[in-house]
């Protein structure tokens, strides 16, 4: 997220104007569930993120990738569609927008309770969001499967 | 974005004022970002939602730092030629950048190239096909020709980046930006290329053009620059 002040005019435009297009969650999503210390977290990034020598994202791709918990850094790139903004973070450090290193730092601390086999990854930016609801669910029951009960979602 | 969280309003966000791109702050400062991911995952401790909390403090500066002297490139950053076609000026840019993008790889011990599978020169031709108004086939067969166009120019750009990244001299987000789109035969050749691809009957070809070269932070700067 960033501050709308802080864009470019027609950057700003483009923002706003997304915000009629968009859903609103009722309070049934909000849920309890165990204290931090015992989840299992997962991350979900819209960056555009995917191991190197998987399929690149493309125009209006609403699909995901997989990534694996045990990926080197190295292996990690990016194929997102939009031009508007940095990537120069990622280049230098890929926990600017997936940040694995801090979330396995985490565990080791006990903080949270452990790291998911697998994280994912989508291309945001595709409107209307309501687009991604299929897929999303269908990622829910990977999420599920592998026992994961906290979800980092990770936007750029 | 605080106003897009806002009508959404999801179970638990954390709105923080960093730069698009950037959701965890700042490179290569793990206290920072774990600050950011902690107060993010604290929310799961919240008794009730939905709950959106600001995260009040600004990304600090970035450390920015030159390469050690053993890694420093023999030769010079390059400046545009003056003489030539923009597809010559581009392939030699390319090819005087190699030395340096070396030197990023080295220091990162990681490149974010091998979107296309095409080395950077390759990328060139590919482009300058595009210059001639020739527009090629796509690299990959399981891709739409404007997926290609834009997976070309981003990844001959991200060369770009980590390659101006280690010259000597300090880069911000922001001046690397300036540079690349103002002082580069590749953003050069992206302008042009925008405009043939925006006459295009090609449906992906146009909407790349028309969506995906450009940032639009870029726009007026570049018109007036022309």
């Amino acid at each position: 997220m960033v501050r709308l002040a802080d864009l470019s005019a027609s950057d700003k435009e483009n923002m706003l104007k997304k915000i009629p297009t968009l859903p609103r969650f009722n309070k049934q999503h909000w849920a309890r569930g165990p204290k931090l210390a015992q989840r299992r977290v997962a991350i979900v990034s819209t960056a555009g993120l995917h191991v190197r020598g998987d399929r690149p994202f493309g125009s209006g791709g609403m699909d995901y990738r997989v990534i694996p918990g045990d990926i080197n850094a190295g292996d990690l790139i990016m194929s997102h569609m939009s031009v508007n903004f940095d990537r120069s973070g990622f280049q230098e450090d890929w926990n600017i927008a997936f940040p694995l290193d801090r979330l396995t730092e985490l565990a080791r601390e006990k903080v949270i309770g452990s790291v998911a086999a697998f994280h994912y990854s989508f291309m945001g930016a595709v409107s209307p969001v309501t687009n991604y609801e299929s897929k999303a669910a269908e990622l829910a029951q990977l999420l599920r499967n592998d026992k994961v009960d906290a979800v980092l979602l990770s936007p750029v | 974005m605080r106003e897009h969280t806002e009508a959404l309003a999801p179970p638990r966000a954390l709105w923080v004022p960093f730069m698009l791109g950037r959701p965890f702050g700042v490179p290569n400062d793990a206290a920072f970002q774990k600050k950011v991911l902690h107060a993010a995952l604290q929310l799961f401790e919240s008794e009730s939602g939905p709950v959106l909390e600001d995260f009040a403090q600004d990304a600090p500066h970035q450390k920015l730092s030159s390469p050690p002297e053993n890694l420093v490139c023999p030769v010079s950053f390059p400046r545009m030629q003056a003489e030539g076609t923009l597809a010559e000026k581009l392939a030699e840019e390319v090819s005087q950048l190699q030395a340096w993008h070396a030197v990023a790889v080295k220091l990162r011990g990681r490149t974010t190239l091998g979107v296309t599978g095409m080395p950077p020169l390759q990328i060139v031709d590919y482009l300058s096909a595009w210059l001639d108004n020739q527009p090629p086939q796509p690299f990959r067969k399981d891709i739409a020709p404007g997926d290609a166009l834009k997976q070309a120019c981003d990844e001959l750009k991200a060369f770009y980046l980590e390659a101006k990244s280690v010259q000597p001299g300090q880069h911000s987000a922001v001046s690397i930006q300036e540079w690349f789109w103002m002082e580069t035969a590749l953003a050069q050749a992206i302008v042009q290329i925008r405009t043939i691809a925006a006459n295009s009957t090609e449906p992906s070809v146009k909407a790349v053009a028309v969506m995906s070269l450009i940032p639009r932070s870029m726009e007026a700067a570049l018109k007036r620059a022309t």
